[in-house]
């Protein structure tokens, strides 16, 4: 093997559009970087289970959380919920927050849309997968 | 607003949670399936378990 030879094959690959689309569109819209890949079944699985859970989330009078620099935690949840991509800007762009907490379930409601978002994460993860190749 | 019980926001949970595990977590339908299914036993089964130990504690 010539020097040139080992060169190239130490050069990694340029990614293709699709290893950077897919993850994209698939962090805007949950489910959506399977279905540009024809998953269809596994995106529209994806897409069913994330928007309910988001959505339950929401009418649980869930807090969906702003920037901040606060309690750690507050932090961390407002990591989560930008996870969640396009649905965490309309949320915030319609500003579906619940003025006034009266129900007990509303703390559940904010950890669905915490975990709605890191589920839509490892969707986006699982979708860049499959445009490496790493995945069938 | 939605009303929905402890057990039923639980079971809800462990529903999406699983079928997202499943599909992200394996390679193949079957075993996506078969994950899917054993993920939300766990869930189900530990909200379970960890019910009746709390019950047990305050008794």
């Amino acid at each position: 093997m010539t020097n040139s030879d080992k060169a190239a094959e130490n050069v990694s690959p340029m990614p293709s559009s699709m290893s950077i689309l897919a993850p994209a569109i698939g962090w805007l819209v949950p489910g959506a970087g399977h279905i540009i890949q024809k998953c269809y079944i596994r995106g529209v699985l994806l897409m069913a289970s994330i928007i309910s859970m988001y959505m339950i989330g929401i009418a649980m009078q869930g807090h969906v959380y702003s920037p901040n620099g606060g309690d750690l935690l507050d932090m961390l949840s407002f990591l989560g919920d930008a996870c969640a991509g396009g649905l965490y800007i309309i949320s915030r762009a319609l500003d579906w927050n619940p003025g006034l907490i009266t129900k007990a379930t509303a703390d559940y409601g904010s950890k669905f849309i915490v975990v709605a978002g890191l589920l839509n994460f490892i969707s986006a993860v699982d979708a860049y997968h499959i445009a490496i190749g790493k995945k069938q | 607003m939605t009303q929905i019980s402890h057990f039923g926001a639980a079971v809800l949970f462990a529903l999406f949670a699983s079928v997202v595990f499943g599909i992200t977590q394996k390679q193949t339908t079957r075993e996506m399936i078969k994950y899917g299914l054993q993920s939300f036993a766990m869930f189900v089964g530990g909200v379970i378990l960890a019910g009746w130990a709390m019950w047990l504690l305050r008794h």
